[in-house]
């Protein structure tokens, strides 16, 4: 009976030091997190008290209002921006969708010829960053007249190789066997691919919807060099635009609440998968 | 024959490439064609004006010979890979290793560790530039000068001793998360049987179980983990510039992307820019290469 006591007194203490050990972690992790909602909601006067606070002691949402409505009087509106940054984004994530998942499904269930060729470049594609092909890019859009506009944000991001990776991973998994029951019913190949492939795919898709909105929508890069005109700024350019030069103290208030505009949907969007995205994830090993 | 050959040919393989033509040709034209070209145009002059010409690799010896504010670039960016890649892969390894080990709150643990890769370089370093201020005001200086550490404040993003360091803290911060889902899939990939069965085989340490099963059974996602953890840190970019500005001072924030950034986007010198592009694929795709002989399956 004593002997089990302790036993479990000991289990118990090892959970406490993992939790303390978390809690610490969780404090680097989330202290800045903690730290933007707070000053988002602090006054002008709060935020240059001295000593610095962290935690807001008298919240308000003047910083919201103010960035939304006397900041909408000028040139370009922030809601713009919002409107900017929401459109590429929700645009560029679909069609991946559809492009990377119709490429996936039709590598590893048609196999045609040259199929492990493909995924190999693709594989090799993952080991370098966008940044690299950025350039021709340029060149390229720039040819096709698509500089300034959304189109620019659009189209490069499209047939992305991390996408179609995460994807073909979880298609290895589909048993085949229920792709040939539909077969024999007398369905089509796209039929096959829309309605049995897709929603058992679902977890895989949402995870790709969940990475590519979360890059695109963060995606400094791909704006600072296709966007001339203000009004086809993104977001994090604007944020930008808004943090540096003149009146900065004025508007440390508005930035505050601009950065809390500009992180959440991120965090609100991976909250909302994060259970598809773990399923998928299970898949994403590269076997060597 | 023959063309029964080819007619049957087609007919197999069509579905396939069907399926795959939106794909192949999106791919085809904005990554492969690219590295293509940006090898191509890494051998001349091209500045978007002039017909470009050719000056075979005059463009890398003086980007490796002469260009001082390249190689500083590349002594920065290799600082900054060689400390945030593995400093954030492993602490990514660690978070989920301990997540599997808590009984509860896994979720919201999880939420917590991987939020930051889900912000904005951008954005968070309107906040980071806070905690970093160089005055009283910086939350950091703050609190180092009450504990009587420091007298002085700290100049953290504009003294050129720290602000390297500074970028490196943010980016660790930010990069754990990808790494960090990966191996908590995998780890709840693993048959807890397969723990059980070692235990009763003599394995005794938390750490023993980590070397001797999790290590072999995970390769195919720390090698996933390791391969965007590279390419990630060596395209550091957003967070240097957001914090240190650009040009940097004395360049102690410089990347390799922000010298490629430079000369292609403000001086519209493809070529050379084209070349400093090059000499960053061939350092991810190589590391790349090494990571997967490292990460080798034996299984299959």
């Amino acid at each position: 009976m004593k002997q089990k006591w302790i036993k479990r007194k000991k289990i118990k203490f090892g959970q406490v030091v993992l939790v303390l050990l978390l809690g610490m972690l969780v404090c680097f992790t989330a202290l800045p997190m903690v730290a933007m909602v707070s000053r988002a909601l602090m006054s002008t006067e709060e935020l240059y008290i001295y000593p610095p606070r962290i935690i807001s002691r008298n919240p308000t949402f003047q910083n919201f209002s103010d960035l939304l409505t006397s900041l909408n009087a000028s040139v370009v509106p922030f809601t713009r921006y919002i409107f900017n940054s929401l459109f590429t984004t929700v645009v560029t994530v679909f069609l991946s969708i559809m492009v990377c998942s119709l490429g996936a499904y039709g590598l590893t269930k048609h196999k045609p010829a040259g199929a492990d060729a493909i995924f190999a470049v693709v594989l090799a594609a993952l080991m370098f960053s966008t940044h690299v092909t950025q350039i021709p890019n340029y060149l390229v859009v720039n040819k096709l007249g698509l500089v300034n506009s959304y189109l620019a944000l659009i189209i490069p991001k499209i047939a992305v190789a991390y996408n179609f990776f995460l994807v073909k991973q979880f298609c290895e998994q589909l048993p085949d066997s229920i792709l040939e029951a539909a077969r024999i019913d007398g369905c089509s190949n796209l039929g096959i691919f829309w309605r049995i492939a897709m929603p058992l795919l679902k977890p895989a898709w949402s995870t790709l919807a969940v990475f590519s909105f979360v890059s695109n929508w963060n995606d400094y890069f791909s704006p600072l060099i296709f966007i001339r005109s203000d009004a086809l700024k993104t977001l994090p350019l604007a944020l930008q635009t808004l943090a540096g030069g003149a009146g900065v103290v004025a508007r440390a208030g508005t930035v505050g609440a601009a950065t809390l505009i500009t992180t959440l949907p991120s965090i609100i969007v991976f909250a909302i998968f994060r259970g598809k995205v773990m399923e998928t994830m299970t898949y994403s090993g590269i076997k060597s | 024959m023959n063309r029964s050959k080819i007619g049957s040919w087609i007919k197999k393989n069509k579905t396939g490439y069907l399926f795959l033509l939106p794909f192949l040709i999106l791919f085809t034209a904005f990554t492969i064609v690219p590295v293509a070209v940006a090898m191509g145009t890494s051998f001349t002059n091209y500045n978007m004006i002039q017909r470009p010409g050719f000056v075979a690799l005059d463009n890398y010896a003086f980007l490796l010979l002469d260009d001082d504010v390249f190689l500083k670039a590349l002594q920065n960016t290799l600082i900054f890979a060689l400390v945030t890649g593995p400093a954030g892969y492993l602490a990514s390894f660690f978070m989920a290793w301990i997540i599997t080990l808590v009984k509860k709150g896994k979720g919201f643990f999880s939420l917590a560790f991987y939020a930051p890769s889900l912000t904005s370089g951008v954005a968070m370093s309107t906040i980071w530039l806070i905690i970093f201020s160089g005055d009283r005001y910086g939350y950091l200086n703050n609190l180092l000068l009450k504990l009587g550490i420091l007298t002085e404040p700290i100049l953290w993003t504009s003294d050129s001793d720290y602000v390297m360091g500074v970028v490196m803290l943010i980016s660790v911060w930010m990069s754990m998360g990808t790494g960090f889902l990966v191996f908590l899939a995998g780890f709840q990939n693993i048959d807890p049987a397969l723990y059980e069965a070692a235990r009763v085989d003599g394995i005794s340490s938390r750490f023993q179980e980590l070397r001797l099963i999790t290590w072999p059974l995970m390769k195919p996602q720390l090698l996933f983990g390791a391969i965007n953890s590279i390419v990630g840190s060596f395209a550091v970019f957003d967070v240097a510039t957001a914090v240190a500005g650009m040009p940097s001072p004395n360049y102690s924030a410089h990347t390799i992307v922000a010298h490629l950034y430079d000369y292609a986007f403000t001086r519209y010198n493809m070529g050379y820019a084209s070349a400093v592009a090059m000499i960053l694929f061939l350092i991810t795709f190589v590391m790349g290469r090494v990571c997967m002989r490292m990460f080798k399956s034996d299984v299959d």
